[in-house]
């Protein structure tokens, strides 16, 4: 009887032994190498949410009016260029009539450089804002925020942020139908906000 | 800007007080030396347009610039 029972004793402590061991062993690594289990960091779709509402925030307390409402309603901006060798821009609005060429700030996308007095696509600038320490899990910026890294970038160096993308021709990765869909839209849209500023202008006050 | 998080506040002072410009300056340094770009919102004083001028020092910062936002370093993408 003694000795059965010994003897499963002992069974039993070889198998716990053979399951614990590899744990005992990373841990005792573990704590030799004085590192610390790192905290896992998914995907999480609300805190990205979030993210993006903050980021849309701070997009439109930088951003014009005009240039919020453009991308409120048509999801992209567009930013004039102003390269020292173009054409001289236009003295009205602030010296952007006459502009030769344009910008369309995608999120996440190319930036389509283009010529607004014909609509003839130029070129596309791929670029892009990596954070490589990815302390939250994604190296994607919120969209918004994404646009407003482009904005700030192409209305305060435009030539930097120019050679830092890789350019291509059109059609590379954003598809030409839908960037001169996106400029019919873009100028229906204009017309509609020009007539609505026209008409509350027209309007007598109070009323 | 923080992937996954948006807007971040990294620290805030008044830039004319001795020690919350050594703190400001010491934090603008580190978000540079990070790799990220520094831009000022700004609005032109002749047409009233917005927008952004990039500082790489922290002298090149408007005395009335309300804040500086850094954003990761561009790349082509």
């Amino acid at each position: 009887m003694a000795l059965a029972l010994s003897a499963t004793i002992i069974v039993i402590a070889a198998l716990l032994w053979e399951v614990a061991w590899p744990i005992v062993a990373e841990r005792v690594a573990r704590h030799r190498a004085g590192r610390r289990r790192a905290p896992a960091v998914g995907y999480d779709p609300g805190r990205e949410r979030r993210a993006e509402q903050r980021a849309r925030e701070l997009l439109r307390s930088c951003v014009n009016d005009e240039e919020w409402g453009m991308y409120r309603d048509l999801g992209f901006i567009r930013v004039w260029g102003a390269l020292a060798e173009g054409p001289d821009r236009g003295a009205a609005r602030g010296g952007l009539d006459g502009a030769p060429y344009a910008y369309l700030v995608y999120p996440h996308k190319p930036i389509v450089a283009y010529l607004p007095q014909t609509g003839r696509l130029l070129n596309e600038y791929c670029v892009a804002f990596p954070d490589e320490t990815r302390p939250y899990g994604s190296a994607r910026l919120p969209d918004s925020d994404d646009v407003l890294a482009k904005w700030m970038a192409l209305t305060g160096d435009e030539r930097r942020l120019i050679q830092t993308a890789n350019m291509h021709l059109p059609g590379r990765q954003v598809d030409p139908r839908q960037v001169r869909r996106d400029l019919w839209r873009l100028g229906q849209w204009e017309r509609r906000r020009l007539r609505e500023v026209s008409s509350e202008r027209a309007a007598p006050p109070g009323r | 800007m923080k992937p996954g998080y948006g807007e971040v506040l990294l620290a805030e002072g008044d830039p004319t007080t001795r020690e919350d410009e050594e703190r400001l300056v010491a934090e603008f340094r580190r978000q540079l030396d990070e790799g990220m770009w520094a831009a000022v919102p700004t609005i032109a004083a002749d047409s009233g347009r917005r927008e952004a001028q990039m500082v790489r020092d922290f002298t090149e910062i408007p005395l009335d610039a309300e804040r500086v936002i850094f954003f990761p370093r561009a790349a082509g993408g």
